[in-house]
């Protein structure tokens, strides 16, 4: 990821901010808020080890434990999930369970639509942020100001007060429980046309221009020149919006009222009760595997993804 | 407009030529999947949600009723109770949660290499999983009885069992738990990016004038990271105000309705039909919001200048 992602941060602070960025080499001359001074103090030195060793021992303990509580839950008979749920395998390894939630609980039914929701939503995201961000950032036709100060108001309003009417709106258009009523209100994201279009403002203006003379169009130039140079920041919105549509969970619910078309997130809350506890656990296993795939393969674009939030809605 | 070979110049026919030959058309192409979207799926809700907390609808008639809906808002005992416990939840989830993601990063940000890498993904875990799991995951940790993970781990120091979920003392707190798990990694690593842009020279030039640690975080860190603080601050205002999947899952708003947060209360009238109801409360919550947000960035503003 090159710079414009982290381009700006904290709009209050970062003004009086040195463009001097750490990079993904040369870790051995990094220095941060505890210098090779401070640790020379022996009290010191001791202190902040074992610190960052409890520090790491807690983030091991939070971050990973309950993960693996859900798999060891997912491949125990519930029993032994109920009798001790410290304990590991007591009844024997059960990953039996995984195809039973599978094939017996419709899972994968719910795993297909929830693919169909995020895959759809993330395409059409992507058109509709691509083209937003090419228009506002480079093309620039006289009402782009107009549209830009519409859209970056959208962020300052909260999403609660549409709630209601986009329900309302998605009856009216006649499209409630089909697909596209989530794909289209998720393709529409004010935050992600903003951090692509702070992207494309940082590619060279000459380029564009030299395009312009040899009598290139736009939709070429978008095509030809815009798409290879913003793939990196579209791919870090594109795994934003899929993993987001992946965990929604309320608006699914309203939008999707057949049984048939429901997500993993939806159906789980509904079959929770009601189904076996080591089946429930295997399908929740199931549900969570694909995000945390995704995460670990793209750690780099979904850190730095996360990153932009902080820095843009400042 | 068929007219292209000469037509006069400073004539409409003649601009809108000229407007379309110079790529106005194409550009206006490509502006409509924004136009559209954000006209139907981006204004007009929020501008329907504003008539709709004026009017009463059952989706076949319509009719104005003025302020009717904001009394009805008011006149429910529920809306009390709603407002007390969506902010005792924000205060325990900031108090608990502001400090937290902020010793977390600033302690990654002194890791190297492998161990940073290591840091940063753990934080960043739990915000991975999808939140219907998590939820169904923590009210598995939270049974009241000797089947839950955090009953059991008292058992053995001889404590409990709790009743974290149905016991009022406890419920809120379990709530605020679950979603600090839930949502500090993201603001972990935000914090992360913020830390890595600090002037390292700040940090020596403190350390020439004999600051320790305690006083480079103080005089350095704090003030250099203000910005992003306070922008965080804010942005977890605004979320836990809208706290919804957790409690509705997690409680279901018990026990004896302690832990009903507003935008339950929102979803109870949608989920009844009363949309004018409905409508009138997230106007009134989101009206608050955005005057918070609004009086945030001019006193920040002050601040930073």
């Amino acid at each position: 990821m090159s710079a414009p992602v982290n381009g700006t941060t904290g709009r209050a602070a970062g003004a009086a901010r040195p463009p001097r960025r750490r990079r993904g080499g040369g870790e051995a001359e990094e220095r941060t808020l505890i210098s090779a001074n401070d640790l020379r103090h022996p009290g010191t030195r001791a202190s902040v080890l074992s610190w960052k060793a409890l520090f790491l021992a807690i983030l091991v303990l939070v971050g990973l434990y309950p993960l693996f509580w859900l798999v060891v839950a997912a491949t125990s008979t519930s029993q032994d999930t109920l009798r001790d749920p410290l304990g590991l395998w007591g009844q024997g390894f059960h990953p039996g369970n995984l195809v039973d939630a599978w094939n017996k609980v419709q899972i994968n039914l719910y795993t297909a639509n929830t693919f169909i929701i995020a895959i759809g939503t993330t395409f059409f995201m992507l058109l509709v942020t691509l083209t937003a961000a090419y228009v506002l950032a480079i093309l620039r036709p006289r009402y782009a100001a107009f549209l830009d100060a519409a859209i970056m108001a959208t962020l300052f309003i909260p999403g609660i007060i549409s709630l209601v009417p986009l329900y309302l709106t998605i009856i009216d258009l006649e499209i409630i429980d089909t697909w596209w009523a989530v794909w289209l209100p998720g393709a529409v994201s004010a935050f992600n046309v903003l951090i692509v279009k702070q992207y494309l403002q940082t590619i060279p203006a000459e380029l564009f221009e030299a395009a312009k003379i040899d009598g290139t169009g736009p939709i070429r130039v978008l095509w030809h020149i815009v798409l290879p140079l913003a793939r990196p920041i579209m791919g870090v919105v594109a795994l934003l919006t899929f993993i987001a549509s992946w965990r929604d969970f309320l608006w699914p619910l309203l939008a999707l009222p057949s049984p048939a078309k429901r997500p993993l997130s939806v159906a789980l809350s509904l079959a929770e009760r009601s189904t076996d506890l080591s089946l429930a656990m295997a399908a929740m296993l199931i549900a969570t595997i694909i995000p945390i795939v995704l995460f670990l393969v793209f750690q780099r674009q979904f850190l730095s993804g996360v990153s932009a939030t902080g820095s843009v809605k400042g | 407009m068929t007219t292209t070979d000469a037509p006069r110049r400073g004539t409409p026919a003649a601009s809108i030529v000229r407007w379309v030959r110079g790529g106005g058309l194409t550009t206006f192409v490509l502006a409509l999947p924004m136009i559209i979207g954000f006209t139907v799926f981006g204004w007009w809700p929020i501008t329907r949600g504003v008539i709709l907390a004026f009017q009463r609808t059952n989706l076949i008639t319509t009719q104005w009723v003025g302020l009717d809906n904001f009394h009805r808002v008011f006149s429910d005992p529920l809306l009390w109770q709603a407002l007390q416990n969506t902010a005792l939840y924000a205060l325990i989830a900031i108090v608990i949660g502001f400090p937290i993601p902020l010793l977390a990063a600033a302690t990654i940000s002194e890791m190297r290499g492998r161990t940073r890498q290591l840091g940063s993904i753990l934080a960043f875990l739990p915000v991975v999983v999808p939140p219907v799991v998590a939820i169904l995951l923590w009210r598995r940790f939270y049974a009241p009885d000797e089947t839950g993970l955090i009953n059991t781990l008292l058992g053995k120091v001889g404590l409990g069992p709790v009743g974290w979920l149905i016991d009022p003392r406890w419920s809120m707190l379990a709530l605020v738990v679950a979603g600090i798990w839930a949502g500090a990694g993201s603001t972990i690593i935000i914090y992360l990016a913020a830390m890595v842009t600090i002037d390292r020279e700040l940090y020596d030039a403190a350390e020439v004038d004999g600051g320790g640690i305690a006083r480079k975080v103080w005089h350095i860190m704090l003030p250099q990271l203000r910005g992003t603080l306070l922008v965080m601050l804010l942005l977890q205002i605004i979320g836990v105000f809208q706290v919804f999947t957790e409690p509705y899952l997690l409680t279901g708003g018990g026990p004896e309705n302690r832990t009903l947060m507003l935008l339950m209360l929102v979803f109870r009238r949608f989920q009844a039909g009363d949309y004018g109801v409905a409508s009138a409360l997230s106007l009134l919550l989101a009206g608050v919001l955005a005057l918070l947000s609004w009086v945030y960035l001019r006193v920040t503003r002050r601040w930073a200048s």
